[in-house]
């Protein structure tokens, strides 16, 4: 979660949403999103809601996180059933951070428990969870498989010692290796992060990343181009002069490098970040945001969309449990997306998968850009001929470029 | 020493013999505007607690920069040997851009007060505006200023002064506007040395119009100096060179408020309201007459300001330019040195072509522009205008680059000025050098003293009005002075340079240059361009051509990464809301072609470091 909360609309203390919400509900997938806002140390680039547990002042909101994570569980359970949406079990499910395995995997597990308790769960579905490569042991791992997760995503970021210094990452590089046996070991289908383009980190470096990385064969690859959020050590850093600032084209060779290769080790690129060895280990949970499901995000900060509706928690930890301490919904604002946004939305959020979108749903300026964006080659020619428009290598480096071209103005 | 006056001399009935018009003349701030706020002081029309710095200097502009823009007429009494007279002050500008408010000015005195600092001695503008005065047949009375200095050179910068106009330099007087010193004896010689105006008051009115100004309150005020008879408040005038006939509202005399009176008479200076509402009904240089008892032959006028620079201006926001064209027009209305006509611009929009005394001219309309009319603007790189003639004989006066003819051209003719330059002796080889590097043409050198000489050039105006000035005091340390005016023109080898983004002409970048230094603007502006415009999706190449042949061109390489990789654990929110601050940053792009153009990339490349801030001269 970013840390900084969009401006929108108040929201109502029971987490009731509009009548609006329960048109085609039954055809949308739904799933459910926990942010669990702890680290052991904050990373100099993260602007995630995060926090340490020095910043909370002790461990107690750590201990009883679950607890409150369960209550909003049964609080959003009652909310949608009193707004009038079916049941619907859940398809996919996302732990994410900061660090959820930094709590105990018992905790982790008692709240997917009582989520599965109020909506059921589908078969084959999709239970993820962050972890950072030095917070899990073989005991938690098969715990959480135990519990129904399916999948782990690690944030590797690089194989690079300097790289992971700048990046303040406590883990060593021998670690990863070893957890990710660990995970399959356990059952569990595996996902790695790596960060590129850090101040420092030459192309070979990015390169032996990468091939580190393949030679784990994990199922699944997220390679991100490092963003210098504004208000972070990193910036400061930058701003200071102390390490170098980040260069757009040494982002788009790096992007380039790690799309061959992990091409060439048999991962199919489906979003502009995401590798999947099987079309079946996309994550879906993220491919649920890309195409406009629905999910309830439990935790602070937490965002949630159902049927164009989208809101979002208070940030902060203390508050957040404040507000359910009273069975109140911690949610601080949210807006109802019209039709014409939530068609900037679908644009926006489906030009970067690689099923792409139907030029026919364009409106007229954007299937008149079509021409342009074959032209300087972004989009591709042939798949244009039938109709859809797909993102080209290029075009995925520019795909703000290209949302921005195709939407009218 | 001469007491304040204990009475002073009544508008409309006063003799002739007791009055004397005179105006402060000098180059740029040796003081004109300090000395006249001691006379104002000394005479007594300005209280010593409500005195100001420059008091005369009224427009905040003025007051900013610490420069005259307009001359100020004030009627002040003064009594020498017990007799009470009527002192007409004219403060004047010194700048070289506003010399034709010094000519007018001096149309409506005998005398002339000239002014030299005198830690600096004789500069260009000392020089210029005294053959103006000469030309006029003025009295000259000169005096050094600032004496109190320390580093006054009083007995050297006499003998300059009397080497010039002849005398002695025993009679040169030496004052201190900032201490007073010397101030009284100057208005004792104001009225022992100036002749009194001479006039026939039984003559049918005739009055010069030496100034026009709108007022928001009292419509156009009209400052004239009468010749022959008189004119009364509510009687009938007519502006001779219209016919156009008015009814005196009211006149009377700067004291240094407007003070009505009942009438002017004989050699009088002062003001008229009639009511109209544009300065162009009551032409400076026009003559002012009775239409009961119409005079049969008008005064000699001047001859009308002449624009010298051209620059569009252009509003930011193209939706402003209602606002712009109605701005223009009111400043028009103070500003008869102010033309204009409306210009099409592919890259900027709606805007007009502006004509201008100089730059310094252009700065200040551009600043009153965007601070009373609250605009953002544009201006184009300045510009003369050049006189083309087409091989059918057609001739065309271009005053914007884009609009230079693409036929045939037989003859491109240039406008020329004689400038003089004013600097101590060990500058004379770097002057020239600069000179000759400009195209000119050296017309002579005189020793103005021992070790300081005026040289004198015909030069083209293009090379002398935008940088000039500045190369030559970094040349001079400081020390070099310039003067110049209008003095025909001449066949020259010039050529327009384009500037094309993406082989698309930029019109706004255009300009027109001898063709030795077409490829120094081209290598220029393309590197200029480079830096300045974001890259695109694609490579857009910059080139600078003479027709069809490219002379110099730069290329900005296509971006390559515009995606944001990281999804924000689902906060689609903020992704839409920056895709939306995109998209309205995108709106504030000009499009040439499909080369998205920031604004401020144009502001930046057409502000040439010549109309940078270049307020004094
Ligand atoms: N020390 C000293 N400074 C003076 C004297 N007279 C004027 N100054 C200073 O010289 C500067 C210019 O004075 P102004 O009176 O504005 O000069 P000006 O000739 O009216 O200038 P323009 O109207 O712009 O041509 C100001 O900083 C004055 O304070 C003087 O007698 N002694
Ligand atoms: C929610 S974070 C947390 C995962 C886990 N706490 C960890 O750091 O390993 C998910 C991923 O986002 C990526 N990420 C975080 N901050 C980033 C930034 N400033 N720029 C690019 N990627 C970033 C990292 O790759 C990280 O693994
Ligand atoms: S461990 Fe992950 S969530 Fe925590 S601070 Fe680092 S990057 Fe951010
Ligand atoms: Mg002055």
């Amino acid at each position: 979660m970013p840390s900084v909360l969009p401006l929108g609309d108040p929201a109502p203390s029971n987490g009731l949403l509009p009548p609006q919400v329960v048109d085609g509900a039954a055809d949308r997938a739904f799933g459910l999103y926990v942010h669990i806002p702890f680290c052991a140390v904050r990373c100099g680039y993260c602007d995630f809601n995060t926090y340490t547990a020095t910043e909370l002042g002790g461990g107690a909101s750590q201990d009883a996180y679950a607890s409150t994570a369960v209550s909003e569980v049964k609080l959003a359970a009652r909310a949608l059933k009193a707004s009038g949406l079916p049941p619907r079990p859940l398809r996919t499910v996302f732990f994410g951070g900061g660090t959820p395995t930094l709590l105990p995997a018992e905790d982790l597990a008692r709240i997917l428990g009582a989520a599965i308790d109020e909506w059921g769960i589908e078969p084959g579905a999709e239970v993820t969870t962050e972890a950072n490569p030095d917070s899990v042991t073989p005991e938690s791992l098969a715990l959480l498989k135990d519990a129904g997760f399916t999948r782990v995503s690690f944030g590797m970021q690089s194989a690079v010692p300097h790289v992971l210094k700048v990046l303040d990452r406590t883990h060593t590089p021998s670690r990863v290796p070893q957890v990710v046996q660990w995970a399959r070991d356990a059952g569990l289908a595996v996902s790695l992060d790596l960060i590129y383009g850090t101040p420092g980190e030459s192309l070979d470096d990015w390169r032996y990343s990468l091939e580190t990385a393949l030679s784990y064969e994990p199922d699944h690859i997220s390679a991100y181009a490092l963003i210098v959020e504004d208000g972070t050590k990193l910036a400061a850093q930058i701003r200071r002069g102390d390490v170098p600032g980040i260069d757009d084209d040494d982002h788009a060779a790096k992007y380039e490098l790690a799309d061959q290769l992990i091409s060439a080790a048999g991962l199919d690129w489906y979003e502009v970040s995401n590798w999947a060895r099987t079309p079946e280990q996309a994550c879906r949970h993220n491919l649920a945001y890309w195409r406009g499901d629905d999910w309830w995000g439990i935790g602070p900060g937490a965002h949630s969309h159902v049927g164009g509706v989208r809101w979002w928690n208070v940030k902060h930890p203390t508050a957040y449990a404040g507000r359910l301490a009273q069975a109140v919904s911690p949610a601080a604002g949210r807006e109802t997306l019209d039709a014409e946004t939530r068609n900037v939305e679908r644009i926006m959020l489906e030009a970067r998968l690689v099923s792409g979108l139907g030029i026919e749903s364009l409106g007229e300026q954007g299937r008149h850009a079509v021409a342009g964006l074959i032209a300087d080659g972004l989009v591709d020619a042939p798949a244009a001929f039938h109709g859809r428009l797909h993102l080209t290598l290029k075009g995925r480096l520019l795909a703000d470029a290209v949302v921005r071209r195709i939407l009218p103005d | 020493m001469s007491p304040m006056a204990r009475t002073a001399p009544v508008p409309a009935a006063t003799d002739p013999a007791i009055i004397r018009n005179f105006c402060i003349i000098a180059h740029i701030d040796h003081g004109k505007s300090t000395l006249a706020d001691r006379m104002l002081q000394f005479t007594g029309v300005v209280q010593s607690r409500d005195m100001k710095a420059q008091y005369l200097d009224r427009m905040d502009i003025e007051r900013e920069r610490g420069i005259t823009i307009k001359s100020q007429a004030v009627r002040m009494p003064w009594e020498l040997d017990g007799t009470s007279y009527a002192l007409n002050m004219i403060d004047t500008p010194g700048h070289v851009d506003f010399t034709y408010e010094v000519s007018r000015s001096l149309a409506a005195c005998e005398g002339a007060v000239l002014l030299v600092d005198a830690a600096q001695g004789i500069e260009a503008q000392t020089l210029a505006n005294l053959y103006l005065a000469m030309e006029n047949n003025l009295t000259i009375i000169p005096v050094l200023n600032k004496i109190d200095l320390p580093a006054a050179q009083p007995e050297k910068y006499a003998a300059e002064l009397a080497n010039l106009i002849g005398g002695d330099p025993d009679d040169v007087l030496r004052v201190s506007g900032k201490t007073g010193a010397g101030v009284e004896v100057l208005l004792d010689k104001i009225v022992r040395d100036l002749p009194a105006p001479v006039g026939n008051p039984d003559a049918p009115a005739r009055a010069m119009i030496f100034d026009s100004v709108y007022d928001t309150y009292r419509g156009v005020v009209t400052y004239v100096r009468v010749v022959d008879g008189m004119l009364h408040p509510r009687e009938k005038i007519q502006m001779m060179s219209t016919r156009a006939t008015h009814e005196l509202l009211e006149i009377g005399v700067s004291s240094p408020e407007p003070t009505p009176s009942k009438g002017l008479g004989v050699g009088e200076v002062g003001y008229l309201i009639t009511g109209v509402k544009d300065v162009r009904q009551s032409k400076v240089g026009d003559t002012v007459t009775n239409l009961a008892k119409p005079a049969a032959q008008s005064l000699s006028g001047y001859a009308d300001a002449k624009p010298m620079v051209f620059s569009g201006l252009y509003p930011l926001d193209g939706t402003d330019y209602p606002v712009l064209r109605d701005a223009l027009e009111k400043l028009m209305l103070n500003d008869a040195a102010l033309v204009y006509e409306p210009e099409t611009s592919a890259a900027l929009g709606f805007g007009f072509r502006v004509g201008f005394l100089g730059l310094l001219h252009l700065e200040i309309t551009r600043e009153r522009l965007e601070r009373e009319y609250n605009l953002d603007l544009i201006s184009t790189a300045p510009n003369v205008e050049y006189e083309v003639t087409l091989e059918d004989k057609k001739v065309v006066h271009v005053t914007n680059p884009s609009e230079y003819p693409t036929g045939k051209v037989a003859e491109v003719r240039e406008p020329m000025v004689s400038a003089t330059i004013l600097a101590p002796n060990e500058f004379v080889g770097a002057i020239m050098e600069l000179c000759q590097s400009r195209r000119g043409v050296m017309g002579g050198m005189d020793y103005l003293s021992e070790d300081r000489v005026e040289i004198r050039y015909r030069l083209p105006l293009a090379e002398i009005v935008f940088d000039f000035f500045d190369i030559l005091k970094s040349k001079t340390r400081g020390y070099g002075s310039l003067d110049w005016k209008a003095d025909g023109d001449q066949v020259a080898d010039l050529v327009k340079v384009d500037i094309m983004l993406q082989g698309e002409q930029v019109d706004a970048f255009s300009a027109i240059t001898h063709r030795d230094k077409a490829y120094a603007y081209g290598v220029m502006m393309t590197g200029k361009l480079r830096e300045l415009i974001p890259r695109q999706q694609f490579e857009v190449p910059i080139q600078a051509a003479i027709g069809s042949r490219i002379i110099a061109r730069e290329s900005i390489r296509a971006i390559r990464k515009d995606v944001l990789a990281k999804c924000y654990g689902g906060d689609i929110t903020r992704k839409r809301k920056l895709l939306e601050k995109q998209k309205e940053g995108k709106k504030r792009m000009k499009m040439v072609g499909r080369v998205e153009v920031p604004q401020e990339a144009f502001i930046a490349a057409l502000t040439t470091d010549e109309s940078k801030d270049k307020a004094k001269k």
